[in-house]
């Protein structure tokens, strides 16, 4: 590749201050939100952060003249590597992207840029009775192109579901640097759905440069209302007691102890520090039918074994209580220094007989376990504490992390991939998914990606990532089926 | 294709004042801070924002870059240290101790040219070293605002000649009188609730007499007496944050020594800043063997006035004011000292006031200190977004409550020709009190 010239050429495209080349200061793009222990330091070549969808054309464009690998990212939350150059090249930043060009409140629906911070386009059509209902713990800081990337959900997605079902149309610049519309205002359009095809594909098809959302009507009424029990077996027994009596509440979380007393720390939430676990309960709708549902709860998880349950009065309670939440994973930094998240769904009938696996395993691996979790859909996220500089940690929490994993599936669960799959979590996907099933995905990919320079070394197995972690996670998977490695 | 520069020797953290790896690694690069930082929004660099900054340090701790890279020092000094990434972070990150770590370790290890040495001279030790020598100062500056001397300066030009135009525009109007910790002590007025020392500090002093006449005056009518002890001097905080932890720590011991008196149930401070400060001297002196635990005890005590008030309770009820006002967050009030809903909770107290809240109240002005001397074209940009969020309101004064945010607003509206004051919030309640029927008027504490 001849960097001097490619370099110059971008330089063109983006002007002086939208092009980053000085390998020092590269090192900021070299993470995003996942460990590094697992993810690895990848330095792009060059960073560029365009304004404006033209210039991201005439990027991905220079990019198949010079076939370098491109990489987008949002604002470099993911939690599973998926927004770095693993292969070097160009890594495009869609921060700059961040305009509202439209608020259609009749039809519903707004048109965004894909840099723009999840909250703040709710909190910019709040105001006017609307909001756009993924909300990923991450909403402070994500973009609306990184939730689209990686089809993310959030608390609320119980009730209203995840980014897909938020997502009426896509403008996106395709790998051979066409750009495209896909889907549109109407519920339903003719063809291939084009749209489903790019949500969640982690930027691996294209980027996103502009985003047609569906604005959800703000509820009614809203309720907090907040679970303590003694232990997660009794909250996991009143959540299914909840699901099972009909109520659809707009949100059900559960939080461990050790998360309860992370989260205090931070910030003082209010949740009760001896509680085993709590839930944290949102219900919304008619004012009637919410207070009505709101008693129901509470004498359901009292019914089930509640130490406590509060209501919150004001708003202001409402939002600490949420904020105490979605910032349970930033808070485990309190903790220990570093925590590997597993991400899997399991059917909510499995989640007493999970949570006690996970905790056993806990034990057999000497690991602390913290456990937060959209309870409602049995999405639960471990998450595995550690320190990297404690020799021998980092292959337990692998070993740990496959088995909780394998169990997860033994009982017909999943991965989740709420959290994208990206880098660092690709070579789990052989757990869930056939070769066929695999070569099916590889096929799309091929006919959108011809060259393989879109995001590259992501989503897709390889034997060949981040060498010794690699390693020693296939000879976990291994011993678990009884293979012998050599 | 391969970036890394191979470098023969890198220049790592070492000697004094080490930003603690435990602190660095205890960011989990989760992003939640991107948003709130101001050089983040105005630049979008990654670079620019609390993650990056803490990454360039985690390089520097890792041997991946040099201490010494033009880029960290860039970055050390654009940060405003306003703190607003550590009061979002959820892993507890103490990013100020981190910073100003790193900026020590820059002042210690960079080869400092006679020109920077002369003026950490001049400030650090002739100026902000001796309060006396401060007024002494003071006074000659008013004299320059006085006397015509300004006004002929600024017309010959000779300002823009020596460099000197934007600091003359951020020069504080100094006070007729100054307020000096002379030993003064006003008595409670009515039921007496307790005892405590204010806290005189720098321009407060000299600038804002009137403000520390304000804080006397109500800190009286709700029952506490008040002490102006001597031989206090400099909070130390200007030290501490451009990278001089020595001459903060002189500061420190010497605040400990003069107000730790056990007959005082607190320390009153009117400037968010220098309580930010005071409130940090467990840290700066964590490894003096004779001060840590003293400075533990007189750290316990250190209040800022709002948040006294607001803790205790206003025993006196304010007078109507009907007027409208909007707040402005100092920053090390709002995020260093996290004291958010007292001073809302103070001005919601006053009959007939209106507080309508501006756009991004928590975003630093871009005063932070002698930043805006420094590094004048984000300060200004920064200032700029401030003015037009708070014009914005249609409000009639601008409510803050720390000294470097009042100069800096103050200067951007002259500069605009708007006419809406800058008020201190303990300004705003003893206008309230003086609307209020009278119990005694104290007496007043001029001096100087
Ligand atoms: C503390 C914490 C809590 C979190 N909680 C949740 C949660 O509750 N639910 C959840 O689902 N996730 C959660 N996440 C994960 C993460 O925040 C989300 O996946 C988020 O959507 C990522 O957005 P981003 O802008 O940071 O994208 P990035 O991390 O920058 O990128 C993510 C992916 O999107 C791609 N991408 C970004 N922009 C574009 C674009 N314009 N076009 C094409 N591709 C693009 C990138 O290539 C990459 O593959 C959490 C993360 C953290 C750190
Ligand atoms: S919020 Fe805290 S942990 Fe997260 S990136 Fe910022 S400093 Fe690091
Ligand atoms: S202290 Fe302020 S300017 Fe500095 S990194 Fe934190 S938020 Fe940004």
């Amino acid at each position: 590749m001849d960097r001097q010239a490619l370099q110059e050429r971008l330089l063109r495209i983006v002007g002086p201050d939208g092009i980053i080349d000085d390998p020092d200061e590269l090192l900021v793009y070299e993470y995003d939100a996942s460990d590094e222990v697992f993810a690895g330091h990848h330095r792009p070549d060059i960073t560029v952060l365009p304004r404006t969808a033209d210039q991201v054309q005439e990027i991905v464009k220079l990019a198949n003249e010079f076939g370098v690998p491109v990489t987008p990212r949002g604002a470099g939350t993911g939690l599973a590597g998926a927004a770095l150059a693993v292969r070097g090249g160009i890594l495009v930043v869609m921060t700059r992207m961040n305009r509202v060009l439209e608020i259609n409140e009749r039809d519903g629906y707004a048109i965004v840029e894909p840099g723009v911070i999840n909250l703040e386009l709710s909190q910019l059509t709040q105001p006017r009775g609307y909001f756009f209902a993924p909300d990923p713990s991450s909403q402070r800081a994500c973009t609306i192109g990184g939730n689209v990337a990686n089809n993310s959900g959030g608390p609320h997605c119980l009730k209203y579901g995840v980014t897909s079902n938020h997502i009426l149309g896509l403008e996106v610049v395709l790998p051979n640097g066409e750009r495209i519309w896909t889907g549109g205002p109407a519920p339903e359009s003719p063809g291939i759905d084009l749209t489903g095809v790019l949500v969640g594909s982690e930027g691996t098809l294209g980027i996103v440069t502009k985003v047609m959302v569906r604005l959800t009507r703000l509820p009614e009424a809203v309720n907090v209302l907040l679970a303590a029990f003694a232990d997660l077996e009794s909250a996991s027994q009143a959540t299914s007691a909840i699901i099972a009596s009909g109520i659809l509440p707009a949100a059900l979380e559960m939080m461990d102890h050790l998360t309860i007393k992370a989260v205090e720390a931070a910030f003082h939430a209010g949740y009760p520090e001896d509680a085993g676990a709590v839930l944290l309960i949102e219900l919304d709708g008619l004012a009637e039918i919410v207070a009505e549902s709101a008693d129901r709860v509470v004498e359901l998880c009292r019914g089930c074994g509640a130490t406590e349950v509060r209501v919150a009065r004001t708003p202001r309670e409402r939002e600490l209580l949420w904020l105490g939440r979605k910032s349970a994973f930033g808070a485990m930094g309190r903790l220990a220094p570093n925590y590997y998240l597993v991400d899997t769904t399991v059917p909510r009938t499995k989640l007493p007989p999970t949570m006690r696996t996970v905790e056993e395993l806990s034990r057999e691996y000497r690991l602390r376990i913290a456990n937060v979790f959209h309870a409602g859909d049995g999405n639960l996220h471990p998450l595995v504490l550690f320190d990297r500089f404690v020799p021998g940690e980092i292959e337990r929490v692998l070993r740990c992390t496959t088995d909780i994993l394998q169990y997860c599936v033994d009982v017909g669960g999943t991965l989740s991939g709420e959290h994208g799959i990206g880098l660092e979590k690709r070579d789990y996907m052989t757990l869930i998914f056939t070769t066929e099933d695999l070569c099916a995905m590889a096929g799309l990919k091929r006919s959108f990606d011809p060259r393989e320079l879109f995001n590259p070394d992501k989503v897709f197995p390889s034997g060949f990532s981040c060498g010794e972690v690699n390693a020693i996670r296939q000879q976990a998977m291994a011993k678990r089926l009884g293979i012998e490695f050599v | 294709m391969v970036v890394a520069e191979e470098r023969a020797v890198l220049h790592g953290f070492k000697g004094h004042d080490v930003p603690e790896f435990d602190v660095i690694r205890s960011c989990v690069h989760c992003g939640f801070c991107l948003p709130v930082c101001p050089t983040y929004r105005v630049t979008g660099r990654e670079r620019s924002s609390p993650r990056g900054r803490i990454w360039l340090m985690k390089s520097i701790a890792e041997g991946r870059l040099d201490l010494l890279d033009p880029l960290f020092e860039d970055e050390m000094t654009l940060c405003l240290n306003c703190r607003a990434c550590e009061a979002v972070c959820p892993s507890g990150v103490r990013y100020g101790e981190i910073l100003e770590a790193s900026r020590a370790q820059l002042v210690q290890h960079r080869p400092q040219t006679a020109k920077e040495r002369l003026f950490r001279f001049l400030g650090f030790q002739v100026l902000l070293g001796d309060m006396r020598r401060f007024r002494a100062a003071n006074r000659l500056l008013r004299l320059y605002q006085r006397s015509g001397l300004r006004a002929l300066a600024r017309r010959s030009g000779i300002l823009r000649l020596l460099g000197m135009e934007h600091a003359d525009r951020l020069m504080p109007e100094i006070s007729d009188r100054f307020v000096v910790a002379d030993g003064s002590f006003y008595p409670a007025l009515g039921e007496r609730r307790g005892r405590v020392a204010l806290f005189v500090g720098c321009v407060m002093g000299t600038s804002y007499a009137h403000v520390h006449e304000a804080t006397v005056r109500v800190l009286t009518r709700n029952g506490f007496d008040v002490a102006l002890i001597p031989g206090q001097g400099c909070c130390g905080a200007l030290h501490v944050h451009g990278g001089d932890p020595e001459s903060g720590r002189r500061q420190a011991r010497r605040n400990i020594d003069a107000l730790g008196s056990p007959y005082i149930d607190a320390v009153i401070v009117n400037a968010a800043g220098c309580g930010a400060m005071l409130k940090e001297y467990p840290h700066l002196l964590r490894d003096d063997h004779d001060y840590a635990e003293r400075a533990r005890a007189f750290s316990a005590k250190v209040r800022d006035a709002i948040e006294f008030l607001a803790e205790r309770g206003l025993s006196a009820q304010p007078g109507p004011l009907p007027m409208t006002v909007t707040y402005q967050e100092p920053c090390h009030l709002a995020h260093a000292q996290r004291i958010t809903r007292q001073p809302r909770a103070l001005l919601e107290a006053i009959p007939e006031l209106k507080l309508v809240e501006m756009a991004e109240s928590a975003l630093c002005c871009g005063s932070a200190g002698i930043y805006n001397l420094l590094r004048p074209e984000m300060a200004s940009t920064l200032l700029d977004r401030k003015l037009n969020n708070a014009l914005a309101t249609g409000a009639e004064a601008i409510v803050s409550a720390n000294p470097g945010c009042m100069l800096q607003l103050q200067a951007g509206l002259r500069a605009r020709g708007e006419r809406i004051p800058v008020l201190h919030l303990i300004e705003v309640l003893d206008r309230a009190y003086a609307a209020a029927p009278a119990t005694r008027p104290a007496e007043a504490l001029a001096a100087g």
